[in-house]
């Protein structure tokens, strides 16, 4: 080393300092209090909150960060994906939405087998079906516990619905559409009051809503059927709810804002349509769109048409999880009884579990946000007799595909039968990609 | 740290030695290598994260590669020549292209003009020349959220502006002009100015004496401007050039973010403003999870970059061609 210069000596151990000040820059996994923390990894609004802190009080040695609140199933979905193939990054509990559960249900070693560690006994706290939407198609392996299901209402705005002279009360509301020819009726006599806001958000919404409710009420299938042969273009059911949509937008009763965009969440503050096709977890939706100024204007109906079921979700842990024990733990809990109605109370998603849906928090629950509407008994009455709808392998491509047609029409760039020549074709191209 | 050093001079070994020493040969060894010692973290750091990925992407392009699944199938060229035939892959070719010509000729021609403002002798000059590179530092995703914003249909503010002067509100993001002028606004606005900073520092370059050796000829300023100082920032122009091109052709966080809502990634319902990476990223990720398929349409994004790049040297080659010469038997003389 010698005379080795100086100053190179320095330069080089400086440049390894900064190698080593990049490499480690990267995992701080645990908290330094020696406490274990469990990463949630979410979209949308799952009201957790408070369990978390009936967990943590319960666990002093585990600490919960979620991540992703609020945000759009569009964009969580690409990165748990990613996730999952990098085999790094997921967090230690992951929501599965379920139009995309038959995707990651394909790849099942992604996730803990939950039927290795005592999930079984658990199978009764769950819908049926609900449970079998987190089993692999041979029934070896459980990869999610059920969340919520989208049982079906109409959320609608009083004040606007006064304005027209409509009547505002939801018995009363409901009365006015008892199918979807009457929602396009009452929808018709909205316009022409001229209140300045249009009668729904947006078609694609609706449609999703009339499709799933369409499919469940026939042969409890869309796109795919259950031999995962794509059926776009021979499914009465989806051709039905085509053209109800395409009545809807004929009508001139939507305000074309496209779903989850910045317009859509503009239009929601600034009180431009009066009504929006309503699962259970729209509710949060909703309120945290409209913020607090709108408290008190929202009700809910009855949906028209009869029932359906959008939406609702699975928590898995992913096997890259370091802390899956425990993982595991917090799932069961969240998803328990108690964690269902729990999440409930706070953002409004409906329980997938029987237990939770008979249960007194659930069937005396009214929502202060939306006029005190006994949600409890809206969403929940139907929620056992749900009839689900299938999702076949490329469902989430295939429905963007739809929906998308039905957004074409809706701005006029599409005719209602150049519409739905794109989705029958493109749907086929997405399902063979 | 490293620039500061490299430009030491380095210890050379003390001349006049009767034999080599042991501190001698170790300080020859050092002379001798340890510049590349210094340039090795370049090469190493572009190794890893530049020519491995590249070839890699490669490999999963001969894939049929589902993102989650376990098992990809080797397809040889089965991804490209699906690629060549899909009418959603040339359209999104087409909107890059076009998306990049009505942002790259504008901004190069406003930036040169701005250099040439700025070139004079201004009060406040340090300011201006600040000021203009101020959106380059705002983040890409403000700048594309709230333009975003600006454009809306309904609540944007320049529909709001046109619909005072009497023209009905525009489609921005549905219709497919509308949406790449909107998007190559947001650009220009980012970029204007960051070149035109590149082109004031290569004017600053051009010796006084020419322009005074023109005016002498009889040249009026604009004279001056062509054939002076175009010819002389010719290599600048080249290398802004190729600079916009690839960014150009790789526009992705702009037009994305330009959308939002459900499939924001489409660009449009119709694609209007799909660019080539949003639909690489639509394929190699949501919805489809096709990682083959994605990879394929990287290495098509980057044989385009390439044939775009040669067409824009050749081009510039040309148009500086007539000047050249002259200016060359100038320079060569006052040297």
């Amino acid at each position: 080393m010698g005379t080795f210069p100086r100053h190179r000596l320095a330069a080089v151990a400086l440049a390894a300092a900064g190698a080593l000040l990049v490499t480690s820059g990267c995992s701080s996994d645990d908290a330094g209090d020696g406490k274990i923390t469990l990463t949630v990894d979410v979209f949308g609004q799952f009201g957790y909150e408070q369990l978390y802190q009936e967990y943590m009080d319960a666990n002093p040695d585990v600490k919960i960060v979620e991540r992703g609140t609020g945000g759009n199933l569009d964009e969580y979905s690409p990165k748990l994906t990613q996730w999952l193939a990098a085999g790094k990054g997921a967090g230690d509990v992951v929501a599965i939405e379920e139009g995309l559960m038959v995707e990651y249900k394909a790849n099942p070693d992604n996730f803990v087998n939950l039927l290795d560690h005592g999930a079984a006994e658990l199978k009764g706290n769950f819908l049926e079906w609900k449970w079998n939407q987190g089993l692999t198609a041979d029934g070896q392996k459980l990869i999610g516990l059920g969340t919520d299901v989208g049982g079906m209402a109409m959320c609608y705005r009083t004040d606007l619905f006064a304005k027209a002279g409509l009547p505002t009360d939801r018995e009363e509301v409901s009365k006015l559409w008892p199918t979807w020819e009457d929602y396009i009726a009452v929808g018709e006599k909205f316009k022409a009051a001229n209140t300045g806001a249009s009668f729904l958000d947006a078609a694609t919404n609706t449609f999703n809503t009339i499709v799933l409710q369409t499919a469940g009420n026939a042969q409890g299938y869309h796109y795919y059927d259950t031999s995962d042969n794509l059926v776009v273009d021979s499914n009465p059911a989806v051709k039905q709810a085509w053209d109800i949509t395409m009545n809807i937008i004929d009508a001139g009763l939507s305000g074309k804002y496209g779903s989850w965009s910045e317009e859509w969440v503009s239009a929601f503050k600034q009180s431009k349509f009066a009504t929006i096709a309503c699962p259970a977890w729209m509710t949060g939706v909703i309120e945290g769109n409209a913020g607090p100024e709108a408290k008190g204007k929202w009700d809910i109906a009855r949906v028209p048409g009869d029932g359906g079921n959008w939406g609702g979700s699975h928590l898995a842990v992913p096997r890259q999880s370091k802390h899956q024990d425990e993982a595991i733990k917090l799932v069961k809990f969240l998803t328990s009884p108690q964690g269902h109605i729990g999440a409930f109370k706070a953002k409004g998603p409906l329980p997938s579990s029987p237990q939770a849906l008979d249960d007194a928090a659930i069937t005396d629950a009214t929502n202060a946000y939306f006029s005190d509407a006994p949600v409890g008994k809206i969403f929940g009455a139907g929620a056992k007799t749900l009839k689900p709808v299938y999702m076949g392998p490329k469902n989430q491509a295939v429905r963007t595909e739809v929906e998308n047609a039905v957004r074409t029409v809706e701005l006029g760039q599409r005719s209602p039968d150049q519409g739905w020549q794109d989705a029958v074709a493109n749907a086929k191209k997405a399902a063979a990609k | 740290m490293a620039l500061q050093l490299d430009a030491r001079p380095p210890a050379a070994p003390a001349s006049g030695r009767s034999r080599p020493t042991r501190t001698g040969r170790l300080s020859r060894i050092d002379t001798k290598y340890s510049p590349y010692l210094y340039i090795a973290p370049f090469f190493v750091v572009f190794a890893i994260f530049g020519a491995w990925p590249l070839a890699y992407t490669l490999w999963v392009s001969l894939h049929d590669w589902d993102l989650l699944g376990s098992n990809p199938t080797f397809v040889g060229a089965d991804n490209y020549t699906r690629l060549l035939a899909d009418g959603d892959f040339w359209h999104s070719v087409v909107n890059t292209l076009g998306i990049f010509v009505i942002s790259t000729v504008p901004q190069l021609l406003l930036a040169l003009w701005l250099a040439n403002l700025l070139n004079r002798q201004l009060r406040f000059r340090t300011g201006w020349r600040m000021a203009v590179l101020i959106p380059n530092v705002t983040s890409t995703a403000a700048v594309a959220i709230v333009f975003g914003v600006l454009f809306g249909r309904e609540f944007g503010m320049i529909n709001w502006a046109l619909d005072l002067v009497g023209v009905d509100p525009i489609g921005w993001k549905s219709d497919r002009f509308a949406s790449w002028v909107a998007i190559s606004a947001m650009v220009d606005w980012r970029w204007t100015g960051y070149n035109a900073l590149i082109f004031l520092a290569a004017m600053q370059a051009i010796p006084r004496d020419m322009y005074e050796a023109a005016a002498i000829d009889g040249a009026n300023r604009a004279r001056q401007f062509w054939s002076v100082t175009v010819p002389l920032l010719k290599p600048t122009i080249i290398f802004c050039v190729i600079i916009s091109t690839i960014g150009g052709l790789q526009l992705f966080t702009e037009p994305r973010l330009f959308h939002s809502g459900t499939n924001a990634i489409r660009g449009g319902p119709l694609r209007e403003s799909q660019t080539l990476t949003m639909y690489m990223f639509e394929n190699a990720f949501a919805p489809y999870y096709n990682f083959g398929y994605g990879s394929a349409v990287a290495w098509l994004l980057f044989a385009l970059i390439a044939i775009v790049a040669a067409i824009n040297v050749l081009i510039i080659r040309r148009l500086g061609a007539g000047a050249r010469p002259q200016v060359g038997q100038r320079k060569g003389g006052s040297r």
